[in-house]
């Protein structure tokens, strides 16, 4: 990846970056504030969208932060990709609130081709199914991020809100097929068009130099889901809202290593309460660039 | 790709559009240098500091606010030494100005004019928040202040060559009232010679070499690194065997340590004046040393 300043506003980003969509599709999973990414990206992004590409972005000689972004890249992790591509646009405000708050916020649209690209579905008989999509998936991402640091110095306490919200349309082809013959899924395809949706808020509180505790909420709406005939009786869309609350504390030793315990409350599958506990440690070698607001 | 060619005709009217500026854009990483620019450019430039009095330099982040700040900036004044390292870069590529990139006429560092204090053998993450460069905190010697002056009226000579006179006459100017201000410095801050220091961080060794004073000790074990009870309590033991006079920490260091330290030596705790704009007196360069100055003869007595 190579960035380059052109002037007057001007970048220029070549070869395989994380999508500036969004707001946390751009962070490392070492810089992530919760142990695992939020459900609505990796129902709908699959963690993260990175892509083989070119990306223009130019920010306004305004006061106020205003940024427009715009990528064209090979749809990279969604199936075969040759010829298929896909396009991003972004735009991003934000500004200060006096001395003490800062903010950003962000609307982006990602428009994938998808050929082939690999599901797993529990069919009519209750058996997990492989689902193949053929053909066109649509983003909207709406981000924001507010931060208040007392006097500007986020040394002592700060404290951070973010919030997203993803909407997917896919329109298409599915096929699906069981590998037991059990299954409701005989191996057939049929037309598949789907609008769904997903969102997270989360506060994350440094109240120590060295110590911050953080609460998300996240959640998906499975929204309308329309088969093609064929799928009669093989698949059907789910009828539930899967969730799930998370609380973490984290220990920072220093700046280069954290230590993070995480308890989730989740409810991400359908008749599945599942109360989980994380413990993880963050460890960074090497040189590693600054991170971004 | 219909977006791409909307996008490239709306920049080539903004750009069309946009007025011209008289006067230069200037950020500053901190108050300080914003000060000097003031000195030097006067009324030919327009400044606004990236970070506040209150704001530790090494640890702000690249905000949406400052990017917009980049964006528009002729040249960028600096410390440089890799204080800004957490921040700057990003201001710099996210901004999208070509005329501020590392070597650029647009990217002035201070530490390139001055002799860095502190360079290290070696450099490890063990040792904390430490600089390859040397210790940053270089505008803490009034001597560097007049170098890095001279480099700078070089500078903004060389970005606005129509009025290069007027930035070597503010230059001189500037030059004469801060030299006859060290002497009177120099006079009045003779009992602060030998005055054992401990500093919360190790950012006034410019200044106590300037005048005379020791630091004895320092309250974060390491640079960058929270002082902990462990290292406290060595602090404590040791300025048993060699007792320090003055504690000194700035506005955006938490004085806890230095208060604790202050309870049990007896020693005062010293909220100095770091930068310009840091007490209501300190408008500009003079009048902040002159207050730094008063500051520390005050706690002496």
């Amino acid at each position: 990846m190579a960035t380059t300043a052109l002037g007057n506003g001007l970048t220029v980003k070549a070869g395989r970056y994380l999508s500036g969509i969004g707001y946390v599709n751009e962070q490392h999973p070492h810089a992530w504030d919760f142990a695992d990414q939020n459900l609505a990206y990796s129902a709908m992004l699959g963690e993260h969208y990175a892509q083989d590409g070119l990306q223009l972005k130019w920010v306004a000689p305004t006061p106020m932060f205003l940024e427009f972004g715009l990528e064209a890249a090979q749809g990279a992790d969604w199936g075969d990709r040759n010829g298929l591509g896909s396009k991003a646009a972004f735009v991003h405000v934000g500004d200060d609130v006096g001395v003490s708050h800062a903010w950003r916020a962000g609307l982006s649209y990602l428009r994938v081709k998808a050929k082939g690209r690999e599901g797993h579905w529990d069919d009519d008989n209750d058996v997990e199914a492989e689902t193949e999509f053929d053909g066109t998936s649509k983003f909207w991402i709406a981000d924001f991020v507010w931060k208040w640091a007392p006097e500007g110095n986020p040394r002592y306490r700060n404290f951070k809100f973010q919030a997203e919200y993803v909407r997917r349309e896919e329109d298409g082809d599915l096929s699906c097929e069981d590998n037991t013959p059990a299954g409701a899924c005989p191996g057939i395809t049929d037309s598949y068009d789907a609008r769904q949706s997903g969102w997270y808020a989360q506060g994350v509180y440094q109240f120590h130099p060295q110590w911050r505790v953080g609460y998300r909420y996240d959640r998906l709406d499975v929204g309308s889901v329309d088969f093609g005939p064929a799928f009669a009786g093989v698949l059907s869309k789910p009828d539930f809202t899967p969730k799930r609350q998370s609380l973490m504390l984290d220990y920072n030793p220093s700046e280069f290593s954290r230590l993070r315990l995480q308890f989730a409350r989740d409810e991400a599958e359908q008749g599945l309460k599942d109360n989980q506990i994380t413990l993880q440690y963050i460890h960074s070698l090497g040189p590693h660039g600054a991170h971004k607001f | 790709m219909r977006i791409v060619s909307t996008l490239a005709s709306l920049v080539l009217a903004l750009g069309l559009a946009a007025p011209v500026h008289a006067a230069l854009e200037v950020l500053a990483c901190e108050p300080e240098w914003a000060a000097l620019v003031r000195e030097i450019a006067g009324d030919q430039a327009r400044v606004a500091s990236a970070t506040t009095p209150s704001q530790d330099p090494h640890r702000i982040e690249a905000r949406p606010s400052l990017i917009a700040r980049a964006r528009n900036a002729d040249l960028l004044v600096c410390t440089g030494a890799e204080l800004e390292a957490g921040w700057l870069p990003l201001l710099q590529r996210e901004s999208g100005n070509a005329r501020i990139l590392p070597g650029s006429a647009g990217h002035f560092e201070a530490a390139d004019f001055v002799e860095l204090m502190d360079k290290p053998q070696r450099v490890d993450r063990d040792m904390g928040d430490v600089h390859a460069a040397g210790n940053p905190h270089l505008h803490l010697d009034p001597g560097n202040v007049a170098r890095v002056a001279d480099a700078l009226a070089t500078r903004l000579a060389r970005l606005d060559a129509a009025n290069a006179a007027h930035y070597a006459a503010r230059n001189r100017d500037f030059q004469n009232r801060w030299r006859e201000a060290m002497q009177g410095w120099r006079v009045r801050a003779a009992p602060l010679k030998g005055v054992p220091l401990a500093t919360h961080h190790k950012d006034w060794v410019y200044l106590a070499r300037w005048l005379g004073m020791r630091v004895e000790t320092t309250l974060e074990p390491k640079p960058g690194i929270e002082p902990s009870a462990a290292h406290l309590a060595e602090v404590l033991r040791r300025s048993r065997e060699r007792p320090v006079r003055l504690i000194l920490h700035t506005n955006y260091q938490s004085p806890r340590a230095s208060r604790w330290l202050e309870e049990k030596t007896g020693a005062p705790a010293v909220r100095l004046p770091h930068t310009v704009g840091a007490t209501p007196r300190a408008t500009d360069l003079i009048a902040w040393m002159d207050e730094v100055v008063e500051t520390l003869l005050a706690a002496l007595k």
